[in-house]
């Protein structure tokens, strides 16, 4: 049922609010999977409320860099083919330094990865595709077929027409909201200017305005709106000749951070370039008092005239046709987060509070069948945990963080971003204890979860010499990596290393229904004796990864669990989200009350024993068991575990202790050669060597723990997420398996060694990719020197076929292709496969 | 052919204007800027005259420093330089915005000055005829034809039941109107040259006294929400009987 009358109806299953393409997405698929009682609210008129939607650029480049993103653009593609709004028009970037070309390189190997066809392009090759482009001052270009361009509005439009046949949608436009209702934690009601809807769902995807509306209930949605600024010149002859909105590809001209498209006879150019200018979601215009529309702001003519000069460098011959002008020019305003993503799922800070905010036209229709199969199963097809809300800490949701990392990531929209990166601004937001201990060592300094983590340490580059460690002769595979990283490496096998690992998120769970709660949630055995650990899976409702990590029993009914700094938000709200309602389980977050110094190498017993009064042997402290000891006076929670594969522990103690545990190892280890090392080893090197998985990285919750290697002998007895698909998995096998390769050559085609990154395409030897039944391309999930074996591995995962040790296949990086081997399949690793070292 | 247009700097808005808190002002918190669509249509004219006589276009606004960006606007539509009368925030009235304009141009002495027949905003439709009769030259309002030959300015203007057609000698003033001629786009050469254009910056402290504003309302909104009358054939009898209610079909 579909009103144009007064009043909205008095309850609704879920209450949507905004119909943009997203919002109008969710309904469609909510309806199609079975929900009824939907209603769609927009303080606009339809069919365009005035919105980001209604004035984007609506063009689809598919290829990304991130996995996530690229998955939903392709799912968001074939929604637009299915309801024939999309038009294939091509797309060409193009570079004009020869910095680009490498990112297009990178670009096609991305394309190779996610199965997109693309090609790399001469500059004459692009004057014969868009005719008026002046290809002196190209490069080269990265040319996909299958880049379109779509009417979100007519798409919404239809799918609001399906939702309402299905009897399912009430569309209610021109309804301001004016309030949301909430208790104890939870939604319960929308008050609207045409009255109050009871309701326990409600989803955001309100766009530009989404954090106001998120306000109301109490939630903080973390993004601003930004302006991108475009126009249109014309008319064009050439271009109105063609009698269509668009019959040449469209042009990103990535270092001028532009992009030029035919619209009808006008050429639209838009830049990413300008200064960042941001809005709050309050000063936005309401769409009386907008000249244009809401989100389509004066057109600030200083910011952009910089780009005319590179817009009519390259498209002069078009561009100073007489009469030719510019007829439209705005400043469009679009969402910008914190780290460039959607942010999508329930708010972690109120129940039943849906977003779906800060996603672009590309992603829109996939987001809206995502966000519905979350809604409905808990689990949606995609992995979004690069999209998820929860992500976001409590510091990374306030304004000022928004604010400084919009501004510093808006120009990085076109730009060449390195995989790793660092953020500049609002960076020292948590410190370890040992913070200052880090600096006198010279610490460079990565962030994650807003912890700054040692990466490595100045101070050890001597021990580059000592171990002989070579350093990669190219800029970028060297960029934001240090030979350093390989001597700390070393220095540890060979020695001892200590190792900050703060950062780690960890929760208290106790009460009469811990164990049964834990049981519930992990997938691993929690009832073990008072004192063991166990690293366990944690799996999403589907069988994929939700988290993996370590769960310690304290006392009977007494658990600590421990997890990686880069999920500990998604985790805690995911352990929150599950306690029961009865009260028999306690829950606290004690991430900031704790700091973890970790101690591995062979000497870290001896040195453990000179700082310790306490019996830390083999016979009196066992791997996989927790001890509570004392370290030069601090009281120390000892946990005799690795993930780098040496022997050794983790030592957590109370946080404002931790400059004295510090200096108690060191002082402990001097004599033993101790050297602080950073999460270079931690997090790479020795993790690799060992063939542990990362969350993010190997594990998502598209793939299974019987793929990813972590099936257990039994399955326990107890219920738990995601059982049923795990037994299912065991059952069917693995469609692929997580395997750990070695690259036989890394000399390129100009003789320079290359290192892979992460993230290429696993190939066949004929250079074919691999593609598993379950329609998944082969890709490097983590790639990282193996400084103990002389080796460098990816990890990838492999259909049964090519998942086979000893196979040889091909790595593509940079356009070049490397061969690799199979080195091993599944969880056995490659250093030390007994666990001689660890255990010893 | 020296040929003067004058503009002014208005605010661009929406379907409703919005005002400051104490309702003095336009809240242009939110807007753009814009010169009116008459004096568009001038400066067209005066791009149009040089072209084809030779000669220079000068545009001249008189208004806060940020008036900048409209003399740029029409040095990008192909006039080639711009006078900046800047008298602050101040809002003049048509004396003093005249008196501006006349002590700005002093003894230039131009060929044809052109003028919007009125403001986008205030439409005092006074500002031509003051400057015209402190400089001494003819000038005809409602402009909408402009001819020039053997030293005279033909122009035409609609009337009621006809058009009338003026001969002024020049050098003479004009107040155009809209549907002069259609503006051009400007260019993104014309930007990028107007971005580097002379603009000569007057300033001006206005005589104090004339009038003053004192505050200003909003029309009631009487305009009815737009009503979905139905889909596909079955909407054609409502719309027969609303096109029968205001009287278009008996």
């Amino acid at each position: 049922m579909s009103t144009d009358s007064s009043n909205v109806p008095s309850s609704a299953d879920v209450v949507i609010i905004g119909a943009g393409i997203v919002g109008n997405s969710v309904a469609y698929h909510l309806a199609e999977l079975g929900w009824r009682n939907i209603v769609l609210l927009d303080k606009g008129p339809l069919p365009d409320p005035g919105g980001s939607t209604g004035h984007a650029s609506n063009f689809i480049f598919p290829v990304d860099h991130s996995k996530e993103i690229t998955a939903l653009t392709l799912e968001s593609m074939r929604q637009y083919e299915k309801l024939g709004t999309i038009t294939t028009c091509g797309g060409i970037e193009i570079a004009r330094t020869a910095e680009r070309v490498e990112e297009l390189k990178r670009r096609l190997a991305s394309s190779k990865a996610w199965g997109i066809p693309s090609e790399l392009i001469t500059p004459e090759r692009v004057a014969q595709l868009v005719p008026f482009v002046d290809p002196s001052i190209i490069l080269a270009a990265f040319w996909t077929p299958s880049v379109a361009v779509v009417d979100p509005l007519q798409t919404g439009a239809l799918m609001r027409e399906q939702a309402i046949a299905h009897g399912a949608l009430t569309v209610s436009a021109n309804t301001e909201v004016s309030g949301i209702s909430t208790e104890r934690g939870r939604v319960t009601a929308v008050h609207t200017d045409r009255g109050d809807i009871a309701t326990d769902r409600i989803v955001v995807a309100c766009g530009v305005w989404s954090p106001r509306i998120a306000k109301m209930a109490g939630a903080h949605l973390p993004l601003t709106p930004a302006v991108h600024q475009m126009m249109d010149v014309g008319p064009i002859p050439e271009l109105a000749s063609t009698g269509t909105e668009i019959a040449y590809p469209i042009v990103r001209d990535m270092d001028a951070l532009m992009y030029e498209r035919q619209s009808g006879a006008d050429l639209e150019i838009g830049s990413y370039a300008h200064r960042p200018i941001l809005h709050a979601p309050d000063e936005i215009p309401s769409i009386e008092a907008a000249a244009l529309s809401p989100t389509q702001l004066p057109f600030t003519q200083d910011d952009f005239d910089p780009q005319l000069e590179d817009a009519l460098e390259l498209f002069g011959s078009i561009l100073n046709e007489p009469g030719a002008g510019v007829r439209h020019a705005i400043n469009g305003l679009l969402s910008m987060t914190p780290d460039g993503a959607p942010v999508l799922g329930e708010s972690p800070e109120v129940g039943g509070l849906w977003s779906a905010a800060a996603v672009w036209i590309k992603e829109g229709p996939g987001v809206g069948r995502m966000m519905a199969e979350w809604m409905t199963t808990g689990t949606p097809e995609i992995d979004l945990h690069g999209a998820d809300i929860a992500r976001f800490y409590q510091h990374q949701r306030t304004k000022h963080h928004v604010i400084a990392r919009a501004n510093e990531g808006f120009n990085k929209i076109y730009g060449i971003v390195h995989p790793r990166e660092q953020w500049a601004s609002n960076r020292k937001q948590r410190l370890s204890p040992f913070y200052a201990r880090e600096v006198e060592a010279g610490a460079e300094f990565f962030e994650v979860g807003g912890w700054e983590r040692p990466h490595w340490y100045e101070s050890n580059r001597p021990l580059v010499e000592e171990f002989g460690v070579p350093d990669r002769p190219h800029e970028w595979d060297g960029r934001w990596w240090s030979p350093i990283t390989n001597a700390e490496h070393l220095a540890m096998r060979e020695r001892a290393a200590m190792i900050d690992l703060t950062a780690f998120a960890q929760f208290d769970v106790s009460g009469p229904g811990a164990l049964d709660y834990l049981q519930h949630m992990a997938m691993g055995q929690v009832d073990k004796a008072v004192g063991r650990l166990i690293y366990t899976p944690v799996l999403a409702p589907n069988g994929g990864f939700r988290s993996d990590l370590t769960i310690v029993r304290l006392g009977d009914e007494h658990f600590r669990v421990i997890t990686g700094g880069a999920d500990g938000a998604r985790d805690a709200f995911w352990f929150r989200s599950h306690l029961p309602d009865d009260g028999s389980v306690a829950f606290a977050d004690i991430t900031s009350a704790v700091c973890t110094l970790g101690l591995w190498g062979p000497r870290a017993r001896d040195i453990l024993t000179a700082a310790t009064p306490d019996d830390v042997s083999n016979e009196a402290f066992g791997f996989g068991t927790a001890k509570r000891i004392v370290v030069d006076g601090v009281p120390v929670l000892a946990l005799r575990v690795s993930y780098v594969g040496d022997l050794g522990w983790e030592l957590h103690a109370p946080f404002e202790h931790g400059q004295r545990l510090w200096d108690a190892i060191a002082a402990a280890g001097k004599p033993h050669g101790i050297v602080p090392a950073g999460i270079g080893v931690y997090g790479t090197t020795g993790r690799l060597e060992k063939g542990y998985r990362l969350m993010g990285a190997e594990l998502d919750s598209e793939y299974n723990a019987v793929e990813a290697g972590l099936a257990l002998p039994k399955v326990k007895s107890a219920d738990f997420i995601g059982k049923e698909a795990y037994l299912a998995a065991r059952e069917s096998g693995p469609a692929a398996t997580l395997c750990t390769l070695t690259v036989d050559d890394h000399t390129s085609a100009s003789g320079i060694a290359r290192y892979p990154q992460g993230g290429e395409p696993i190939l066949a030897r004929d250079g074919e990719r691999i593609v598993d039944r379950k329609g998944r391309g082969s890709y490097v999930t983590t790639a990282g020197a193996a400084p103990s074996l002389g080796a460098y591995l990816l990890m990838a995962y492999l259909p049964p076929e090519y998942a086979v040790e000893g196979e040889r296949l091909l790595v593509e990086y940079m356009s070049e292709q490397y061969p690799v081997t199979v080195a091993r399949v599944g969880r056995t690793p490659l250093f030390d496969p007994d666990d001689e070292r660890m255990k010893s | 052919m020296e040929v003067l247009v004058c503009v002014k700097r208005v605010p661009a808005p929406g379907a409703k204007v919005p005002l400051t808190d104490d309702a003095t002002d336009i809240d242009t918190r939110y807007l753009g800027h814009t010169i009116g669509p008459h004096e568009e249509c001038g400066v067209e004219e005066a791009v149009r005259i040089v072209k084809a006589h030779g000669g220079s276009a000068t545009v001249l606004a008189v208004g806060p420093p940020e008036a900048d960006e409209q003399l740029r606007y029409a040095i990008a539509m192909g006039a080639d330089r711009g006078v900046l009368v800047d008298v602050g925030a101040a809002e003049l009235d048509p004396e003093a915005t005249a008196a501006a304009i006349v002590h700005a141009v002093g003894d230039t002495s131009y060929d044809l000055v052109l003028f919007g027949t009125e403001s986008a905003d205030a439409s005092h439709y006074q500002v031509g005829i003051r400057v015209a009769r402190a400089l001494g030259l003819p000038i005809v309002g409602g402009i909408k034809g402009i001819d020039i030959d053997d030293g005279a300015a033909r122009l035409r203007r609609e009337v009621a039941d006809g058009v009338e057609v003026y001969r002024l000698p020049l050098p003479a003033a004009a107040a155009v109107k809209e549907g002069l001629n259609l503006p051009r786009y400007p260019s993104m050469p014309g930007r990028l040259k107007a971005k580097k254009a002379r603009i000569d910056v007057v300033p001006y402290t206005p005589e104090p006294g004339g009038l003053r504003k004192v505050r200003l309302r909003q029309p009631n909104d009487d305009r009815e929400e737009a009503i979905v009358l139905g889909h596909g054939a079955d909407a054609a009898p409502r719309v027969v009987d609303v096109l029968e209610q205001i009287g278009v079909i008996t």
